[in-house]
């Protein structure tokens, strides 16, 4: 008896040994000399980022001689921001909210005062909320009144699952409040009528745009202004975006990682990649890729694409998105009072 | 009962410190570990919280939804899948081993290609969709697109599971019942039904496990609605993650609840073989 | 009488299951071959040629080698233990070991962050090990990380097809070799293995078709494009970037998962045959 425990200990040690010789095989071995930038970033920033990395590629060679090769992620923003935390080895981040970049600080990734780090907070563009219609405009959609009549058809993302979803749901909200003087029942009231006429609720932005344009549901997208420029793009003569009378300013951070650019001596090629963002030319880049470019000048050279006019508000009319998450997207908060009426 | 007892004391076979020793150490290093760890998480919660996740609306909802259409998926399954099995076993025609080949499909083909080509398929600018459209039911993003998800991914559980039993059955069997004036409906649930009992039982117990704890393939077709009532379970947990807030121990606790219950399915389905193998073997 | 209406019971089962047989399984298929080559033979060339697919393919054999290699031998291992050895809990062992087959593959995923993970409890034993052995092994958002959920999903897939065999075996020929003091790889290579031959292959086929496919587990713990990506992750990725050109593309891949599909099913059924034959 004592022999065949003694065998089954044996056993189980060789076996654990097996296993991490096995698994260790699986590990990548591509440490070439290429210095690598790993960029955590979202979901609609795909484009953007597959061009900016080409123009900063050639750029750092110029500059210093040596090649690099940035590897890109992208999924929903929290969830990125989850990952990073949890051992996904992002050099840098870009993500949709300071708020996600914050949870990583909190994790003590970032060093405090990453926000100060790059010039306009840390956010070298900005976006904003606007309505995508089908061509013709059916249903006559042009502010936020008309998505909560009867028979629209009305298309955005999960707030629970989708940083992009609580911008849409705040902008609906911030007008809601001009329109009724902060009478909070109307308030919960109008929302509650938007959010029934929402037939698909997908769990990501991208998802959303997908089940709208490519699988033909809904009358309206609420979507980001990058987004729906993209799919004009792409679709040229089927959709027509609408700019509501008021809308808010989505501002993108970025930030370096530094536990990890620390680790992988990629500090400063990090810090280059990043500033190199609010040069003229990437600028122009960002610009010619839907998002508004956080320098002005460059930023009136796009006022034929952007409705420069539109009255936007932002994440401090809402106390900051802490407080923004707090009373209304937590569990049974206006959001889920809302949602299940 | 002799030989038990002989196997029981002890058994002359050699490896059983080896084997043991693998099996043990394997399972608990892929399996165990990893899982009781994540389980962990949900214990961080006090018990008041953690009832009150798992009683609010939209979770409870979750389940239900999970729960009935993997069930209502499942009978679709046993029926369907016992007439493909029977029509595989004891009919010839012309493109019965293509189909049998092509049962598994649904094993292979990776659950986001399948949830893709559904929800394709089924909205109202797929062919299938604008069909059914027209005739006024609407699948993708509803209850049903879930259900044919379902549907989908489960059947070669049950084809599978009966199949060899039916492969066993002697066809004489059914033959002297009917010559003995049975009606074919009479002969099939007296003869031949109690056989395949066992088997399509653990098929459907197996096709519902898998249907309730199904993303992949459910995620794209389901359109995620509270509203509708088309998040499903994994859906729940995903957005528990994903969300602003992250929360990890809600998505462990539900994740819990919902191991629990695929863990007592299984346990079902093995005491199910059980009783069977030992019926069949009496 | 009775034969006319035993015929028209057969047609109408068989016209059933045609129906049923056509609408789930060969309409989906044929509508991922339909969209993935709407845009012509060069674009899906294109397309599953791009770099992102080839390193995804890379991962995804490099995934399904390492699962299948551990199920195998976990399995053989498992299916010996459970049916020739009486002991203490192995009911429960044996159910143990069909988990994978129910939980949800989200969970899976889930579980091994929270285990190794930075902010898991096994992040200081990985760091100690990686600084004494001067390595830098990640476990999460790595290769090894997708092997390892890979693993778990496909985990009972090769058990579980032998160990109804050896059950139906009895232990009696096993018993009588080692009567006659034969060595435990004898009693395997020679006794044991003629009978779960078949059996042995097919739950590999098995478990290399669910690993190429395993989708929910892989993509909690994989997030880069290019580096840790597999292929079903690539075709999300594709269907996510969600203009009409990548949506092609991402059918294009999947045709290339189909094919494989396929020919996992041809193997099958090819082992299949040989089986029966033998019995």
């Amino acid at each position: 008896m004592k022999n065949f425990l003694w065998k089954t200990v044996a056993w189980m040690l060789s076996a654990c040994l097996m296993t991490g010789v096995l698994v260790g095989c699986g590990k990548n071995s591509g440490s070439d000399n290429k210095m690598k930038l790993t960029n955590v970033s979202y979901d609609p920033t795909r484009e953007l980022y597959e061009n900016y990395n080409k123009l900063f590629a050639s750029h750092y060679k110029e500059e210093t001689g040596k090649e690099i090769e940035i590897i890109q992620s992208h999924g929903g923003s929290g969830s990125q921001a989850r990952s990073v935390i949890e051992g996904n080895d992002a050099d840098v981040v870009t993500l949709a909210l300071a708020h996600d970049i914050t949870s990583i600080e909190d994790a003590g990734m970032i060093e405090a005062g990453w926000i100060d780090e790059f010039s306009k907070n840390s956010s070298p563009y900005t976006s904003t909320i606007v309505f995508l219609v089908r061509k013709g405009n059916e249903k006559g959609i042009a502010d936020w009144d008309d998505l909560i009549k009867d028979g629209v058809d009305v298309i955005t993302p999960d707030p629970k699952s989708s940083g992009g979803a609580c911008w849409n749901f705040l902008a609906a909200w911030y007008y809601t409040k001009e329109k009724y003087q902060n009478d909070e029942t109307q308030m919960k009231d109008f929302v509650s009528k938007l959010y029934n006429n929402v037939s698909v609720m997908d769990s990501g932005a991208r998802g959303a745009t997908t089940t709208f344009v490519e699988n033909k549901q809904g009358d309206v997208l609420i979507a980001w202004e990058n987004e729906a420029l993209l799919t004009l793009e792409q679709y040229p003569d089927e959709y027509e975006l609408i700019t509501p009378s008021i809308s808010i300013l989505a501002e993108p951070s970025v930030a370096i990682v530094d536990e990890n650019a620390d680790k992988n001596g990629t500090q400063e090629a990090a810090k280059e990649y990043l500033e190199y963002l609010y040069t003229d030319e990437a600028q122009r880049l960002i610009g010619e890729n839907y998002y508004r470019p956080s320098n002005q000048t460059i930023l009136q050279e796009f006022s034929d694409t952007f409705d420069l006019n539109v009255r936007l508000c932002s994440i401090d009319d809402f106390g900051g998105w802490d407080q923004a998450y707090e009373d209304f997207f937590a569990d049974d908060k206006i959001f889920d009072e809302i949602n299940g009426k | 009962m002799k030989k038990e007892r002989l196997k029981k004391q002890h058994s002359i076979i050699p490896g059983r410190g080896m084997t043991l020793g693998i099996t043990i150490t394997m399972l608990s290093l892929f399996i165990l570990i990893p899982l009781v760890s994540a389980m962990l998480y949900s214990f961080r919660m006090s018990w008041k919280d953690f009832t009150e996740l798992i009683t609010r609306p939209n979770v409870t909802q979750a389940f239900a939804t999970s729960i009935w259409c993997s069930l209502i998926a499942a009978v679709i399954n046993c029926i369907f899948g016992t007439i493909l099995a029977w029509v595989l076993v004891r009919y010839e025609f012309p493109g019965k081993r293509l189909m049998d080949a092509m049962i598994e499909l649904p094993f292979a083909l990776p659950t986001a290609v399948a949830g893709i080509t559904l929800t394709k398929m089924y909205s109202d600018n797929g062919f299938l969709g604008r069909a059914l459209e027209r005739v006024g039911i609407r699948v993708s993003y509803t209850r049903l697109g879930i259900i044919i998800a379902m549907v989908f991914i489960g059947i070669p559980f049950v084809v599978r599971a009966v199949q060899p039993i039916l492969e066993k059955l002697p066809a004489a069997h059914e033959e002297a019942a009917l010559m003995l004036g049975a009606s074919r409906f009479t002969t099939f649930r007296k003869v031949i039904f109690p056989e395949i009992m066992p088997a399509l039982l653990s098929g459907f117990g197996l096709a519902l496990a898998r249907g309730i704890g199904e993303y992949g393939s459910v995620i794209y077709i389901s359109g995620n609605s509270e509203k509708n009532g088309t998040q499903v379970v994994s859906y729940i947990i995903m957005s528990k993650l994903n969300s602003g807030n992250v929360d990890y121990e809600g998505a462990a606790a539900i994740a819990l609840v919902l191991l629990i219950l695929s863990f007592l399915m299984l346990f079902l389905i093995n005491m199910i073989q059980h009783f069977a193998a030992r019926r069949t073997n009496a | 009488m009775k034969e006319r209406r035993e015929i028209i019971v057969k047609w109408m089962l068989i016209g059933i299951s045609f129906l049923f047989f056509i609408i789930m399984l060969v309409l989906p298929l044929l509508e991922v071959i339909v969209r993935a080559l709407a845009d012509g033979w060069d674009s899906y060339c294109n397309a599953i040629s791009a770099d992102h697919t080839l390193s995804a393919l890379k991962v995804t054999l490099i995934a399904t080698v390492i699962a299948l290699a551990v199920n195998t031998v976990f399995g053989l291992a498992a299916a010996w233990a459970l049916t020739k050895f009486d002991f203490f809990g192995r009911n429960v062992l044996s159910t143990l070991i069909d988990i994978p087959f129910s939980i949800s593959p989200v969970i899976a995923g889930l579980a091994f962050i929270m285990t190794f993970g930075r902010s898991g409890w096994m992040a200081p034993v990985l760091d100690w090990i990686n600084q004494t052995l001067g390595t830098d092994i990640a476990l999460v958002f790595s290769v090894p990380g997708v092997v390892l959920a890979t693993i778990f999903v496909t985990f009972p897939f090769v058990s579980r097809e032998i160990i109804p065999i050896l059950y139906a075996q009895g232990s009696d020929e096993e018993e009588a070799a080692a009567l006659m003091g034969a060595k435990g790889f004898t009693i395997f290579r020679k006794i044991t293995f003629p009978h779960i031959k078949w059996g042995l292959l097919y739950g590999m086929i098995l478990c290399t078709a669910r690993a190429f496919g395993e989708f929910g587990a892989v993509y909690a713990i994989s997030k880069t494009r290019g580096e840790t990506f597999t292929l079903p992750l690539e075709i999300d990725a594709l269907y996510m970037t969600g203009s009409a050109d990548s949506i092609t593309q991402a059918f294009a891949v999947s045709s290339l998962l189909v094919a494989m599909a396929v020919v996992i099913l041809i193997g099958k059924n090819i082992v299949e045959y040989y089986g029966r034959k033998r019995k």
